[in-house]
């Protein structure tokens, strides 16, 4: 697959419409799922997804080689929906909030240490990482799911390198705490 | 040091990114609450690493959207390189016009001081 892709790069860039059509087929459903991770909203994820194509199809020629074609994409992906975020147009967070709550489990056994298979604790995380507000969000998904440098991170999201390092920490942090929340926690801490 | 110094920092060591201190180290070694707690966050960041490998299906029909887009960007593109190649075009045809008109000016005086010149003569 990558030479597949790399060889439909070379030929897109070159000029050849339909290799830039096959790139697309070949990338648009991980592209999608970056954009939804990081807007938590199908609409937006589509917007964003085909701005992102739009921008990657005219700023092709700008692509250098050395690095892979998706990893481009991500980064391109990552600035549109930021700014697209940015915008705050249809974004609620309040909204993913209602909707998140719904999808936890409050019966009794539903507690963490009873259930603790990775499709459930899978599905927790994506609950738990709707519940974070975008700006950790964006973050924390780059780094820790999507494995981009912070410099990277800090560049698509017009931050400093050192801005998304405390958002890194801030996103962690507060997953840690939903996923895996300890009674009283604070208590405990004032040894 | 105490539990809740050691456990702002544990977000940042548990990856390696930041190196911790001797003294966060040996607390860590010491107290089963942070490292359970550290536990929980290679736990996480396990988690978060699985997401990497899923793929959500798209909504049907953004594929089709996605390359309309870029059919309708390519024609425009296309569109204004054939606008730039027609103005392009016209500049040089008027470039050539006036450097033609130049030169029969020219040519039209030297033709008309040579004729005062034989008059006078």
């Amino acid at each position: 697959m990558p030479t597949e892709v790399a060889a439909l790069v070379t030929a897109a860039k070159a000029g050849d419409r339909g290799a830039f059509d096959e790139l697309v087929k070949a990338t648009y459903a991980e592209t999608y799922t970056l954009a939804l991770r990081l807007t938590h909203d199908e609409e937006d994820a589509r917007d964003v997804v085909q701005e992102a194509y739009l921008r990657a199809y005219k700023g092709l020629k700008k692509f250098r080689e050395d690095a892979q074609f998706t990893t481009w994409l991500y980064r391109i992906t990552a600035n549109c929906a930021a700014t697209h975020l940015g915008k705050g147009n249809r974004h609620r967070h309040e909204d993913l909030e209602d909707a998140a709550d719904t999808l936890f489990d409050e019966r009794p056994e539903a507690d963490p240490e009873a259930q603790a298979d990775a499709g459930l604790l899978r599905d927790r995380l994506s609950v738990a990482l709707a519940h974070l507000p975008p700006r950790l969000r964006s973050v924390v998904v780059l780094r820790d799911v999507y494995d981009l440098p912070h410099e990277e991170i800090a560049e698509e999201l017009g931050i400093t390198e050192a801005a998304a390092k405390v958002r890194l920490h801030r996103a962690r942090k507060q997953l840690r705490e939903r996923l895996f929340p300890m009674r009283g926690e604070e208590e405990a801490r004032a040894v | 040091m105490r539990c809740d110094e050691v456990a702002e920092l544990l977000p940042g060591i548990v990856d390696g990114g930041e190196i911790a201190e001797r003294r966060v180290q040996r607390h860590v070694e010491s107290c089963l609450r942070c490292q359970a707690e550290l536990v929980q966050y290679r736990k996480l960041l396990k988690a978060l690493h699985v997401l990497r490998t899923e793929v959500l299906e798209p909504a049907p029909g953004l594929l089709t959207d996605i390359l309309a887009g870029i059919e309708a960007a390519g024609e425009r593109r296309a569109v204004r390189s054939l606008l730039n190649g027609r103005n392009a075009a016209y500049a040089g045809g008027t470039a050539a016009a006036l450097a033609a008109g130049a030169v029969g000016a020219i040519l039209l005086a030297r033709s008309a001081r040579s004729r005062k010149v034989a008059l006078a003569s």
